[in-house]
């Protein structure tokens, strides 16, 4: 049951629209409900082959030798294909915008990193020919010492999961292992608080579950192109880095997506594409390339674990005055993008609540499982857990309701938050009072009355002097030419940030915009405050 | 042996849009002879309902009927482009872009107007059921069809439009983490109440309460759809599922949906939402996105809820009766906090 609360912030809408506000039905129901909708795999092509990968039985090994002469002779087989068929047989996702270096094969060459990793495709008439091919080829492995957990893997002599990054951590900004997020002085708020918790939370991997699994079908067009139909959430993200694996124009391509049969993140990697169309470009014909339900669950991407450390301060009167974080993203073999949710994690500290001292490290941390992915909540979803329980513990601890101990530290209108911006356009008092008054749970008057657009700002919107680490030596950027990185880079290397002063405490406020920070890219605009 | 109940709460905020912006999304609109318009995408509809969203988006901009706006997505070749249908960025960004284009179509439509009613196009409004007329004079009208007969047969003129929307790339301080991550936040405030049975560790859903503030609820009923499916997907990662159920140890995965597990019908419980409206100063029409954020209050409202029940905190998830259980036996039997 879904009821409109249009008397609260009823004075800042305009509600007399004629088309927004109605729940019109939705113009692809009728396909729906009548199962006429089109997904990709209702494309049946004619001479449509059929691609499956042989994956790693290895979670970590040396790859000594690759005899496909059995499989070759096949019944059925028209094509094997190796990581040398690839043209460019390196990338990471996060390219199109020049985040990360290039760290994944499409098909694996000297090793293997995770078990369930491709090694070899087979393009076959028939998936059962395709797959009787794949138990034919012979892969002489040499296994490897793995590591699976993440504060192992940050151990020195922990194995080397991924050479791209040898420490097993992403690189962030060419010299931290980490996203820091700095903000005030936790050690300083500790040690004036009258409590302080500190905890560990830690979130399994989760799998987006799809109906539809991933999947692809690449057919030859007329002059030179190929259609591809495909399950991708995310059409030019996939056309783009085809184009870049197979070292082709992205207007070789012409991408047909359409009905997804859900996606929640699992369908961002671009998984079966680039195989698929390589498969149409070596044989001339259409080929399908389509998970099967044990690929999609183990070795498809999964929401990514994190471990995180939480630690906080507390005074008697329930407000919370420093909260400290530490965690460790799982990302697996490969970076895909949860270097890209370390970044969003330390951006959504301390979650929605004005503290005024909080500290952060984020790591995105390589290990020898399957690659993580977005999904869902990214970046925040685990983050969010560990938070609110910390909220109810510390609640449990000084004796409040947690509902009103919420309000009491909730962010409002004209606070400063710890990335460094002004809160604007803020509820989240109002969804406590709604949902407390939904669930017949008991406030108190005053935290009734309370409000978002009330109390903020003042001595809230400050930016707390704050000690800054031991800088560390910048090397300059290493520059990769990337698909949307079209634009001339302005002058070699992007400008290094300037030498921090070493940390005096307490440091003098930062002025809003006296650091030299470095963009992400070039090409996508400029600094944004 | 008992079942005991408890509740639990959980409050959260959630970013609308890719992290740091520098995520375009584009949108293209015109108008065939009839007067029925298409809106051309490279975007992505999940199931979400992006199709619907932005239909009605254009359809309000130009101010005809939503029946005469039909949205195409999907195709490289006719959709410019869209970075993707994640991030809850799909009402936001490509919204905005098919209000933009929405508008410069709207501009073009009312030229053709002003030409054939011989007024200004400032004098003109649409009203929304397919005619164009002089303000307060409604029987002064041209229907949209007559517009765009004449727009391309006599005045030569392309009803369409271009739009695109894009939140400049925001830099990130390596030292300190400041930055832009985002324009606007939804919010969300969800009380669950659990069933514990001491004697098997199960936990089972007796009902939530909701608050979720989303900007303008463009399409109630899409909203209500998101958040209800968004709390069962909150409640199987809370209870249910994961690919490694001995993580960090990789083994024992589970392969298919017998070994997956996933809450069935008679797993899921009543839920009684209210939707808050604060319009986000660059939503299309005050927009947010509910689509991400909607599972993520669940998860800690449901744990925060075993230990209102029977007094244990686990902190690891999934959570499953086993560990719950385990946790019973150390505590050294249930211990029902205050009831809330």
């Amino acid at each position: 049951m879904l009821e409109l609360r249009k008397d609260i912030f009823a004075d800042e809408r305009d509600d007399n629209l004629k088309e927004i506000g109605k729940g019109t039905q939705r113009q692809d129901m009728l396909g729906h409900v009548t199962g006429a909708s089109t997904y990709f795999n209702d494309h049946k092509l004619q001479g449509m082959l059929h691609l499956k990968v042989l994956r790693s039985p290895h979670a970590h090994a040396r790859i000594r030798r690759i005899d496909t002469a059995e499989a070759e002779r096949s019944p059925g087989v028209r094509r094997i294909i190796r990581g040398a068929d690839v043209p460019h047989n390196l990338n990471t996702l996060l390219s199109l915008i020049n985040f990360g270096k290039d760290d994944e094969p499409t098909l694996a060459v000297d090793k293997v990193r995770y078990k369930g990793e491709p090694v070899i495709a087979v393009v076959a008439d028939s998936p059962r020919e395709a797959f009787e091919a794949l138990a034919k080829v012979r892969i002489d492995y040499e296994p490897l010492p793995a590591v699976f957990d993440v504060e192992e893997a940050l151990k020195a002599g922990a194995p080397v999961v991924n050479e791209t990054y040898p420490k097993n951590t992403f690189t962030y900004y060419d010299v931290y292992d980490h996203q820091k997020l700095r903000f005030g002085d936790v050690e300083r708020g500790f040690a004036s608080a009258d409590h302080v918790l500190e905890q560990r939370y830690q979130m399994s991997p989760i799998e987006h579950a799809p109906t539809e699994t991933n999947g692809s079908i690449a057919a030859p067009d007329t002059n030179g192109r190929y259609v591809v139909y495909t399950s991708t959430q995310a059409l030019f993200f996939s056309v783009d880095t085809c184009a870049k694996i197979l070292d082709v124009p992205s207007n070789t391509f012409h991408f047909i997506g359409g009905t997804v049969g859900g996606g929640f993140g699992g369908k961002v990697d671009t998984l079966t594409e680039p195989l698929a169309i390589l498969g149409a470009m070596l044989t001339g014909r259409p080929v399908r390339y389509i998970f099967e339900r044990e690929e999609e669950m183990q070795y498809g991407p999964p929401r990514g674990a994190e471990r995180i450390y939480l630690k906080d301060g507390v005074m008697r009167d329930g407000r919370i005055v420093a909260r400290k974080v530490r965690a460790y993203f799982d990302s697996g073999a490969y970076t895909r993008l949860s270097s890209y949710a370390a970044v969003k994690c330390a951006a959504h500290l301390p979650g929605p609540y004005t503290i005024p001292n909080v500290y952060g490290d984020i790591y995105c941390v390589f290990t020898n499982r399957t690659p993580a992915t977005a999904m869902r909540g990214f970046g925040v979803t685990a983050m969010d857990f560990a938070i609110e329980c910390q909220m109810d513990k510390l609640a449990h601890l000084v004796g409040m309701d947690p509902m009103e101990f919420r309000i009491l530290n909730a962010y409002r209108d004209g606070d400063m938050k710890a990335h460094r911006r002004e809160a604007k356009n803020t509820a989240l008092i109002e969804c406590v009072q709604v949902a407390a008054e939904k669930a017949k749970w008991p406030l108190r008057e005053e935290f009734k009355r309370m409000s978002s657009l009330k109390g903020g700002g003042g001595t809230r919107a400050a930016v707390p002097p704050t000690a800054r680490d031991q800088p560390v030596p910048v090397r300059p950027a290493a520059q990769q030419r990337t698909t949307y990185d079209r634009a001339p880079q302005a002058a070699g290397p992007q400008p290094p940030h300037p030498p921090t002063p070493p940390p005096v405490a307490p440091a003098p406020a930062p002025q809003p915009a006296a650091h030299g920070a470095i963009r992400f890219s070039s090409v996508f605009g400029s600094r944004r405050r | 042996m008992a079942r005991y109940r408890g509740r639990g709460i959980a409050s959260i905020n959630y970013p609308i849009g890719m992290n740091l912006g520098g995520d375009p999304s584009q949108a293209l609109v015109h108008s065939n002879p009839s007067g029925k318009f298409t809106v051309s995408l490279s975007s992505i509809d999940l199931g979400q309902g992006m199709k619907s969203v932005t239909r009605q988006i254009c359809a309000e901009t130009l101010g005809v009927p939503v029946e005469d706006v039909y949205v195409d997505t999907a195709d490289s070749d006719t959709g410019p482009h869209c970075m993707g249908s994640f991030a809850s960025r799909g009402t936001h960004r490509v919204g905005n872009a098919v209000m933009a284009a929405a508008k410069e179509a709207r501009g073009v439509m009312m030229e053709a107007a002003a030409e054939e009613l011989e007024v200004n196009a400032a004098d003109l409004e649409p009203d929304g059921r397919g005619n164009i007329h002089v303000k307060g004079a409604p029987h002064r009208s041209i229907s949209t069809k007559d517009v765009a007969i004449a727009a391309q047969f006599k005045q030569g003129k392309t009803i369409s439009g271009r739009g695109i929307f894009l939140v400049p790339l925001s830099a990130v301080d390596p030292e300190t983490g400041e930055m832009s991550p985002a324009t606007c936040y939804a919010h969300a405030c969800m009380v669950a109440e659990v069933e514990v049975d001491d004697e098997t560790g199960e936990v089972a859903m007796v009902r939530m309460d909701s608050a979720y503030e989303l900007g303008r609820a463009l399409n109630p009923r899409l909203v209500e759809q998101q958040l209800v499916g968004g709390a069962w997907m909150g409640i199987s990662h809370t209870l249910f599922e994961t690919t490694e159920p001995y993580y960090p140890d990789p083994s024992h995965g589970p392969r298919d949906f017998v070994e997956y597990l996933m809450p069935g019908p008679g797993d899921v419980c009543p839920h009684d939402i209210a939707v808050l409206e604060r319009p986000a100063a660059d939503g299309p029409f005050g927009a947010k996105g509910p689509g991400e954020m909607c599972a993520n209050p669940v998860l800690p409202a449901v744990a925060n809820a075993i230990f209102n029940a029977v007094g244990v905190r686990i902190d690891d998830l999934p959570i499953t009766p086993e560990k719950v259980l385990r946790a019973i036996k150390a505590q050294g039997g249930a211990r029902a906090q205050a009831r809330r």
